[in-house]
């Protein structure tokens, strides 16, 4: 995902879509704004949140206002990139 | 070791302590407050706990919270105490959780006196909470009797893993015997079940709550299985001169102690009568009371309340004989020369119900 | 889910003092049961990670009481106490007092805390129990379906309140922190709000630094959590949590009420218990050995005493003696008191009762002592004295009107003029203890002043009790000698 002449993203986020509710605190929590609720639904009919795939600060709120308990997780990135 | 004179009230603590008693959770209530003052001296120099809870409602939760983490706990009260114990004794037994509770009965209903009644019986033997369960309960008549079944109550509370209910009446707390006391000390145990605070018991978990109907239907005949054990094998009761009683005499706590000078005294007329004393007053001795009903012609109840153990000894015994009841109350407690009265009568005639006014009120402890 | 690009290493994940799965919960074990954007969701996951980062997992014992928080033990992986409405901080006094090394918390919400367990949340924060307390506070009855809370807002409508929360029939939202921050002994009360993610953070750290002040033994910390409840509000979650940040802050501003966190030292620990072979002692089990030698049990006695007279007379202590001097001897004794208000104003009386046989009835209707230390007493109790009994009375001659029935023997002796003689007025219980055994006879003077040995423990009363009791004895000898010339 990431292009090879592009600084890499610092965070990276994964939600898991049958645990997530959908109820949005994460979207409204995120400060670069990459997240967002699917179109589709998850088994119990909710639209669970998304991550855009690029943008992650790995700030961390999303987790931190997410009322699952494991939801989401955020990484970071490990090593300083290439210069 | 040498026997002690003193007040039962005491004698309940410093046996429980030798039990292996840690923890005292309580609320002062005349006539049961010797037991938390002596727990307030005791209990700390033991290494135990006391603590003067901020009602009976607190007192009974402490005593979960205390049973939850696997520590012999007890607590006291009285009547009005008992009722307001109601709700956590239903969760105790819900939860089986082991405790023991003292309840030293005065007169009721409401704030009535605190003079010396057994109209606690129902409330405590037949559970004033809500719910299918029962409590287990030992009735003492005597100052050792405090102590030993103290010691038992613990023992069958662990057993059970459910409230023990020592329930003595005011002159059985008030009063002073000559008690000996248990040898050795029994150091405080561990539970399996226990909520400690450790890894090994990470996973436990008091709880009385089942949502699902079918798990708590199963819970409930769990503990219903242990009950019908208890029936079966924890019965206690004492019998006096019944080998060939015609008339036998059923009463418990301070009645049983006159109930004996009665059957001492009716005997020297030539009156066959013999006493049965309930000493566990759930489970209840209908098995022992149903096989004298072989050669009694009548049975004769007798309490310091209107009549509530009355019911059991006839459950016992399905109508076999019958079952006359002699009942005071208020704080009144029959005097043995009104009793051997009443039990010439019952001797005389068959049946009749015995109307308590007829009897003259008769000198009584207090006022 | 997408696949982690390489060179990303887990920033936050799951708790571990979370279970992996929720097993005790029926379906979805993945899920807690809270609804969509709920607070309970967002204060349980900053409990697991303060847990987590405190390394106290094996240590942790949570108490959930009833609400929508029952299920909390579904979730948490630590020691679990389920307990009834209100009453988590009563059983958390308890488990902790047990386990000292455990780290307790309550989670409680606004109905269990603020409402039914109004009395137990005040009198363990009062305690000081070195307990941590999560107070989850969204205005409403959630579990139930939206009933009024202590801490509905003013206006706010619930099922219960339907027009609206009136201060002349509900009364005022109940402030929890600022009644507790009244209270001397809590260490740590501090409101904080799940309104948005920098109130998240700063809830994350307060319920934080609740857990390490237990941790640390400083005492009871408790946080009150402002929390959405978007269901029962009737809002989206966004709609929620903008609700808790514009107007629940305005009623329950957020803020610490209480912190002396650095200037509390830690509570001492408890004693280390002592050996079992100790117990005897500090029971007051031993020192009532008595040596009998030379001392005969004397046969056939059957003492029906009966002691009365005012409050503050010594009645009872002179029952206690008798019974003690009767043990002493090896008899059968027993002793029952009047007890209750008449014990410190008006009459009081006690049964003694000293048999060489079993005592069947510890009650004595009918006595063969009366020792009546007032008229009022003497009144009440001399009609039931047996034929061949005694009669002591506190006065030179019986009141008129009063007589002895037939055949019982009486002993007129003015026994507080006696004592006053000695300069104490209250030692004339021992003066007519001295008396009766004059005239009963029948218990050796040793063991009534062993027994006295033992209920008497200052050195001057002893003394002064050892006179009363000779010049009761004295004085009573010449009364009888007297009586038969």
């Amino acid at each position: 995902m990431t292009q090879p002449n592009v600084q890499p993203d610092r965070g990276y986020v994964t939600i898991s879509a049958e645990e997530c509710k959908g109820c949005g605190l994460c979207v409204e929590a995120c400060v670069p704004r990459v997240l967002a609720l699917a179109a589709h639904l998850n088994h119990q009919g909710y639209h669970p949140a998304e991550y855009a795939g690029a943008g992650c600060t790995g700030c961390g709120l999303c987790f931190h206002c997410c009322p699952e308990p494991g939801a989401i997780t955020v990484y970071k990135l490990a090593r300083p990139a290439a210069a | 070791m040498a026997k002690q004179l003193i007040k039962g009230n005491e004698a309940i603590v410093k046996s429980a302590v030798l039990a292996g008693c840690r923890a005292y959770y309580g609320y002062p209530i005349t006539p049961a407050s010797e037991i938390a003052e002596a727990a307030a001296l005791y209990l700390p120099r033991a290494g135990g706990v006391f603590v003067q809870a901020e009602s009976e409602v607190s007192a009974v939760n402490m005593l979960y919270g205390a049973a939850s983490a696997g520590v012999r706990a007890m607590s006291a009260s009285s009547g009005p105490g008992m009722s307001l114990m109601q709700e956590g004794i239903s969760y105790l037994a819900g939860a089986e959780l082991p405790c023991v509770i003292a309840d030293i009965t005065r007169g009721g209903p409401g704030l009535g006196n605190i003079a010396p009644e057994q109209g606690d019986y129902n409330q405590v033997v037949k559970g004033g909470g809500h719910g299918c369960y029962r409590t287990l309960v030992l009735a003492p008549a005597s100052c050792q009797e405090m102590a030993d079944l103290t010691a038992l109550a613990f023992d069958l509370a662990d057993a059970y893993r459910n409230p023990v209910v020592v329930m003595a009446d005011g002159f059985i707390g008030q009063m002073m015997e000559p008690v000996e006391f248990a040898a050795k000390a029994k150091a405080p145990g561990s539970q399996p079940w226990a909520v400690e605070g450790n890894r090994e018991t990470r996973p436990n978990l008091a709880s009385s709550i089942h949502l699902e109907p079918d798990r708590l239907e199963q819970h409930i005949r769990h503990l219903e299985q242990k009950y019908l054990r208890a029936e079966r094998e924890a019965v206690r009761c004492e019998h006096y001169q019944t080998g060939d009683a015609e008339i036998v005499l059923v009463g418990y706590g301070i009645v049983a102690r006159i109930l004996k000078a009665v059957v001492d005294e009716v005997r020297k007329e030539g009156i066959k009568a013999g006493l049965l004393r309930p000493i566990t007053l759930y489970p209840f001795p209908s098995v022992q009371l149903r096989a004298l009903a072989r050669q009694a012609h009548v049975f004769l109840t007798v309490e310091m309340s209107t009549g509530q153990m009355v019911e059991d000894v006839r459950l016992a015994l399905e109508g076999r004989k019958p079952v006359e009841f002699y009942g005071r109350c208020g704080g009144n407690a029959p005097s043995a020369a009104e009793l051997v009265q009443v039990v010439r009568e019952v001797a005389r005639r068959s049946s009749p119900v015995l109307i308590p006014d007829a009897i003259t009120k008769t000198e009584v402890c207090h006022g | 889910m997408a696949e982690v690009p390489s060179g990303y290493t887990v920033l936050h994940e799951r708790p571990k003092a979370f279970y992996d799965t929720f097993e005790r919960k029926g379906e979805l074990q993945q899920q807690t049961h809270y609804c969509p954007g709920c607070g309970h969701g967002l204060a349980h996951k900053m409990i697991a990670r303060a847990i987590d980062e405190l390394g106290i997992q094996d240590r942790v014992i949570a108490v959930s009481p009833v609400g929508c928080s029952v299920f909390a033990y579904y979730y948490f992986d630590t020691g679990n106490v389920q307990s009834a409405h209100g009453r988590a901080p009563a059983v958390a006094t308890a488990v902790k007092r047990s386990r000292p090394e455990a780290i307790v918390f309550s989670y409680q919400g606004d109905g269990d805390l603020a409402a039914i367990g109004t009395a137990e949340i005040l009198h363990a924060a009062n305690r000081g129990e070195n307990i941590t307390v999560f107070f989850v506070n969204n205005a409403i009855y959630g579990m139930t379906g939206g009933q009024m809370a202590p801490t509905t807002m003013l206006g706010q409508r619930t099922t219960t309140s339907p027009l609206g929360r009136d201060p002349f029939n509900e009364g005022y939202p109940l402030h929890v922190c600022e009644l507790l921050a009244t209270l001397e002994a809590p260490v740590y009360l501090e409101r904080v709000a799940l309104g948005n993610a920098k109130q998240v953070m700063a809830a994350s750290r307060a319920i934080k630094k609740a857990l390490t002040n237990q941790v640390k033994g400083l005492g009871f910390s408790l946080v009150e959590i402002l929390s959405p409840c978007p269901t029962i509000w009737k809002l989206n979650p966004a709609k929620a949590q903008e609700r808790v940040r514009e107007e629940m802050v305005k009623v329950f501003p957020p803020g610490v009420y209480r912190d002396h966190t650095t200037e509390r030292a830690a509570r001492p620990a408890p004693p280390p218990a002592p050996g079992l072979d100790e117990l005897p002692r500090l029971l007051d089990l031993e020192g009532h050995e008595f040596d009998r030698t030379g001392l005969e049990r004397p046969a056939g006695l059957d003492l029906r005493i009966k002691v009365a007279g005012f409050g503050g007379q010594g009645v009872l202590m002179l029952g206690e003696v008798l019974a003690e001097a009767g043990l002493l001897l090896d008899l059968e004794v027993s002793w029952l008191p009047s007890y209750g208000p008449e014990m410190r104003s008006g009459t009081s009386n006690c049964h003694v009762r000293i048999a060489d046989q079993t005592i069947a009835s510890p009650l004595v209707a009918q006595s063969n002592v009366l020792l009546a230390m007032n008229e009022p007493s003497l009144r009440k109790f001399i009609g039931d004295v047996e034929t061949g009994g005694w009669v002591l009375y506190n006065s030179r001659s019986l009141p008129e009107g009063v007589t002895a029935p037939a055949g019982v023997e009486v002993l007129c002796i003015p026994f507080t003029e006696l004592a006053d003689t000695l300069g104490e007025p209250k030692a004339g219980n021992i003066v007519m203890l001295g008396a009766l055994l004059e005239a009963a006879g029948q218990l050796p003077a040793a063991a009534i002043d062993r027994a006295l040995e033992m209920h008497v423990k200052s050195a001057r009363w002893l003394e002064l009790d050892r006179r009363a009791l000779e010049l009761g004895r004295e004085t009573a000898r010449k009364e009888l000698a007297n009586a038969y010339v």
